[in-house]
């Protein structure tokens, strides 16, 4: 198929475009296959260039001749175009929406992105598992790396490497893999140093309503506890929506064939409550009322703070388990995509330092949300604006994100990176001209050669003068865990993503600056305090050697 | 010391918080000024002081196994909890603190023993850091259309004006008093504050004994005097905080609002600003919702909204957006008033204040701001903030509401003030603590007559020594936000309940024992030992 089918009109002359923060300009708008832009042709007025998958929803009205098409977009952002001529903006209006819905992965832009920097590393091999391995591997010999899902036929959603536990084959793996949801038998998720305790995830038991049993899956999971020790199991359900789960050949695990293992079920939710929670939320913040109680009751009935507390309280509950009561923990809810990643990952945040640098975050993403399978392509396939009500798009992702901003918040000096990254991901995983976020799972991803046909994000991301941006001036490496409050009062709208557009952070911009040169100005005199420290301790020993020769 | 009935009990334990699970055992001191509490622990000894001026309630809880619980809360939101052993113990200083907290006269108060070990020059020099008459002459005063008045010389007109005030120069003495006996409490229209760069003026005043149809002549010259004395505009700005519907209610008791027909070239405009009381449940519910044991995102938003805490403090900003733009960007000048003129009517001008001028802005500028239009023009400190035992119902955190305002434009412009949020809590914790004269008293004149200037301190100069505390590392004076307006975005979203931030990294306390955090800035708990 060729984009010049779905392109009816390429080209409309005095377009004004309204967006947010600029002032209204008139220029010729463009449509190409994966951009929509707009030039007024003069040097000193910007241009914008929108990615059509970048596009959730588009309103389009008339007033006499003059239309109106209203571009709401995934980041949330919402721009206006007035198109003169009805025809013209008809077709501007069915060429966007054709061309924002491409069906075929293989037309979306990452496939003719060609990057105009230099790739100083290649981000498609920055983390891979064999190396990820060997931080793990000086402290611990009870692990190994299996290949046992090399064809991704053990578990279609999983790579082909994993992490088990040594005392188990990989023929037992196989038969374990029967026994949980999509094949996703318990592997290491995280290994915590300090006292050599595990985070491990999958997804269910197929215990169906017969409390069907696997005997190798009692050993796997066995396996990892020391000798008298007892574990936890976090499943991310309440109890009720567990045991429904039978009758569909889910379940969760009986204690009877668990004796060491004590189960804690939690309530995350997931699918179309959470997205229409997002919906709420962006509703609630664009609307331009003056009214204080409906802002609060707005909020409130958006529910997305109550997910962020629920979230961030079970990944406070994993990282307790594993730290203080100095136990390994299994955790996972139905598929073992979704809120189970939200957990283990957010776990890591607060225990693990080197998460909270800036390659230790992106090797995060790399582990626990692209290879663990989180299905990106379903989940960030429509955002805030859509219509759509499909059962698989979902902000799982970008709830994630928020629950570390939030410790980000309560721990400015704790990270080494800055909101910024955290706004950048949100972006990529919704449209992006790498092809990182594409696909579901790296079996996709690899059938779809992105390695070879498309340009990894953190190719892009980390060269120094794109990391610069991303970097905390605050930060001072911090290696105790960081237990965040989940109090309400503790816990903020992240204005940051959700005001973006509606408020100017001009202020707090200029704010920053400030605070960024006043550290740089700090160390310069550090530096030079250090530099008169020396000279002065030299002329002391000259002296010294001058009166006692 | 006649209200001690036990100076010392030993083997208490203090719990910080409410839903702290944390106990420290020590010895509780009871003297004439504070409640000390003496942690055990031998390698810290920690010490906690409470001013007695600072306890809001005291109450007794159910006797339990390990004693009889005091619940002790203060006025800057903290609370503590007191287990002493002996219930004997408990009554006594139950009894003794109910009656501490509730000082009859003056002389019972910190300020009047506190002896921070200056001489009298330096006590004198103090109370001359902060002077109105320079601040009136840095704004341009007196000038061809303003001048300074007499007519309030040993507070003739109004007892709860100051003696010093700026008056158009074209209203005579005649239309003063005429004008001040058609406002409540003779609070006639004054200068607050002059724009120099537009030639306008803000004013303040109460609200006019109008009633049904009644008219003054003195005021209606008073107001058009106040109109000429900006030539450039042809008309002002009346603007009552009140909401509509209780300025019309004060009709019927002969009070209420300007009638347009009978004021030439005035615009009128409510802003809706709640009274007192209003306020006063309004903290409570806060309170309330801060006392919650691990509320949910639900109850807590819900809590804050059923509060109206938000609302209020939105309104309030709203007033001091509407006046500083009239002033500013339609270049006219304001009266503004609500009934008494004396806790909305503040709370306006000062918020508008700080919008408009930068030297407000600054940590000398808001001790003037504050005493400019709280201080000298009468604020009932003494009813509002419960200093001495009194009404109930005139307790209201009017000035409490203030402050967070700023910390509110604070948030929004971090560049823009030159102070911090410690001097703000500092401030916050001198008008409930009594420790300095400032805040004593209803009016100027009564702390004249108490001879508060010889025989206390002034906590502006206390504050002005330990200024390098109060400095805020991002001001500049370079920045757009340092200079000139602010211009402050309305919308409900900008307006954020306060988190615990920074504050909280130094502890790494464990989720399940987070105790009652900071809500709005005014809910903060004073951590930093004063």
């Amino acid at each position: 198929m060729e984009f010049a089918e779905l392109i009816k009109t390429p080209r409309v002359d005095n377009v004004v475009l309204h967006r947010p923060f600029y002032p209204a300009v008139e220029g010729t708008l463009c449509l190409t296959g994966h951009h929509l832009i707009l030039s007024s042709r003069q040097d000193n007025t910007e241009e914008l260039w929108l990615l059509h998958s970048n596009i959730d929803a588009i309103d389009k009205r008339f007033v006499g001749p003059l239309g109106t098409i209203i571009i709401k977009c995934k980041d949330f952002r919402i721009i206006q175009l007035d198109i003169p001529g009805m025809e013209e903006c008809l077709n501007i209006a069915s060429s966007i929406e054709a061309l924002s819905t491409l069906d075929s992965i293989t037309l979306m832009y990452p496939f003719f992105y060609r990057p105009m920097f230099e790739v100083i590393e290649d981000g498609w091999h920055s983390f891979l598992p064999e190396q990820e391995f060997e931080l793990y591997s000086s402290a611990t010999s009870e692990w190994r790396l299996s290949y046992v899902n090399k064809e991704f036929a053990v578990c279609p959603s999983y790579p082909p490497i994993v992490i088990v536990p040594k005392a188990i084959d990989d023929e037992a793996l196989r038969k374990v893999a029967t026994f949980r949801h999509g094949g996703r038998f318990p592997v290491l998720s995280y290994y915590h140093k300090k006292n050599g305790m595990v985070i491990m995830r999958s997804g269910q038991p197929l215990t169906g309503t017969n409390g069907r049993r696997c005997k190798e899956d009692e050993k796997l999971i066995n396996a990892t506890l020391r000798a008298g020790k007892r574990g936890y199991i976090i499943d991310t359900r309440p109890l009720n929506v567990a045991q429904q789960a039978r009758a569909k050949g889910g379940g969760f695990e009986q204690e009877a064939h668990y004796p060491q293992w004590r189960r804690i079920h939690k309530s995350i939710e997931r699918y179309h409550i959470l997205q229409e929670s997002l919906i709420k939320l962006v509703e609630a913040c664009n609307d331009q009322t003056h009214n204080m109680d409906r802002w609060l009751s707005r909020l409130e009935a958006s529910n997305w703070l109550t997910h962020i507390k629920e979230i961030l309280t079970t990944a406070c509950l994993a990282a307790q388990c594993l730290d203080r009561e100095g136990a390994s923990i299994l955790i996972h809810g139905t598929e073992g995509t979704d809120s189970t990643l939200q957990v283990t990952s957010l776990a890591q945040i607060i225990l693990e330092p080197r998460s909270r640098t800036i390659q230790g975050f992106e090797a995060l993403i790399e582990r626990e949300w692209l290879q663990a399978g989180h299905p990106f392509q379903q989940r960030c396939a429509q955002s805030a604006y859509c219509n759509s009500k499909q059962k698989w798009e979902s902000p799982v992702f970008l709830l994630f994100l928020d629950c570390v901003w939030q410790i980000l918040r309560q721990f400015p000096c704790s990270f080494e990176f800055n909101e910024n990254l955290l706004i950048m991901l949100f972006e990529h995983a919704y449209a992006s001209q790498f092809g990182t976020f594409l696909g579901n799972n790296e079996s996709e991803r690899c059938k779809l050669k992105l390695q070879q046909k498309t340009m990894s994000l953190w190719s892009w991301v980390n060269r120094p003068s794109e990391l610069s941006k991303f970097a905390n001036p605050l930060f001072e490496a911090n290696n105790l865990v960081i237990w965040p409050s989940v109090a309400p009062q503790s816990l903020q709208l992240w204005e940051g993503i959700f005001l973006r557009w509606n408020r100017s952070s001009k202020y707090l911009d200029e704010a920053y600056e400030e605070m960024v040169n006043i550290i740089e100005y700090n160390k310069e005199l550090q530096a030079k305090v250090n530099i008169l420290r020396r000279q002065l301790a030299e002329l002391e020993t000259e002296d010294g050697m001058q009166e006692s020769p | 010391m006649e209200h001690i009935r036990t100076p010392k009990v030993e083997n208490v334990r203090l719990v910080d918080g409410i839903s702290s699970k944390k106990a420290a055992l020590g010895t509780l001191y009871l003297t004439a000024t504070h409640v000390i509490f003496v942690e055990n622990a031998p390698d810290t000894r920690k010490e906690t002081w409470i001013l007695h001026s600072q306890i809001s309630t005291i109450e007794k809880q159910a006797t339990t196994a390990t004693g009889c619980p005091l619940l002790v809360r203060c006025k800057n939101f903290q609370l503590l909890q007191l287990v002493i052993p002996q219930e004997r113990d408990c009554h006594d200083v139950y009894i003794s603190l109910l009656r501490l907290a509730r000082p009859v006269k003056y002389e019972e108060l910190y300020c009047f023993s506190f002896n921070p070990k200056l001489d009298r020059e330096e006590r004198e020099q103090g109370w001359m850091l902060i002077d109105l008459s320079e601040e009136y002459k840095r704004m341009g005063l007196p000038n061809n259309y303003w001048q300074l008045s007499d007519v309030n010389r040993d507070y003739r007109v109004c007892d709860s004006y100051p003696t010093q005030l700026y008056v158009p120069k074209s209203a005579t003495a005649h239309i003063i008093v005429g004008s001040s006996k058609f406002r409540s409490r003779r609070r006639f229209p004054a200068l607050s504050y002059y724009y120099k760069d537009n030639h306008v003026s803000i004013c303040r005043s109460s609200q006019p004994l109008s009633g049904f149809s009644a008219r003054c002549l003195e005021d209606e010259q008073m107001l058009q005097a106040i109109r000429k004395a900006s030539p450039g505009s042809d008309f002002i700005y009346v603007v009552d905080t009140r909401p509509k519907l209780n300025a019309m209610a004060n009709r019927a008791a002969g009070k209420g609002y300007e009638n347009e027909d009978n004021y030439s070239n005035i615009k009128f405009q409510f802003i809706g600003i709640e009274n007192i009381h209003v306020m006063r449940n309004s903290l409570q519910k806060m309170l309330e919702v801060c006392e919650l044991k691990s509320p949910s995102m639900s109850d807590f938003l819900w809590g804050l909204e059923n509060s109206g805490w938000l609302r209020h403090i939105k309104a309030i900003m709203d007033a001091g957006i509407f006046i500083a733009k009239a002033v500013s960007e339609e270049g006219a000048s304001v009266l503004v008033h609500c009934s008494d003129g004396w806790d909305r009517t503040a709370q306006a001008c000062s918020v508008a204040g700080l919008l408009l001028d930068p030297h407000y802005r600054t940590l000398k500028g808001f001790m003037v701001l504050i005493e400019k239009d709280w201080i000298s023009f009468g604020h009932k400190f003494n009813h509002r903030y419960g200093n001495l035992d009194g009404d109930p119902r005139e307790i209201s955190p009017v000035i409490d509401q203030f402050i967070e305002c700023v910390w509110q434009l604070m948030e929004q412009f971090p560049c823009a003030f030159e102070f911090n949020e410690r001097f703000l809590i500092h401030i916050q914790h001198h008008i409930y603590s009594c420790q300095f004269g400032n805040f004593l008293c209803n009016s100027q004149k009564e702390r004249q007559e108490l001879k508060i200037q010889e025989r206390t301190y002034s906590l502006w100069a206390h504050l002005w020594k330990n200024r390098g505390d109060y400095l805020n590392p991002l001001f500049r004076d370079d920045p757009s936000q340092t200079q000139g307006t602010l211009h402050l975005p309305t919308m409900p979203c900008n307006f954020m309940y306060k988190t615990v931030g920074l504050w909280f990294e130094r502890f790494l306390r464990r989720p399940e024992d987070v105790d009652v955090q900071i809500v709005t800035w005014c809910f903060t708990k004073c951590c930093c030992p004063l």
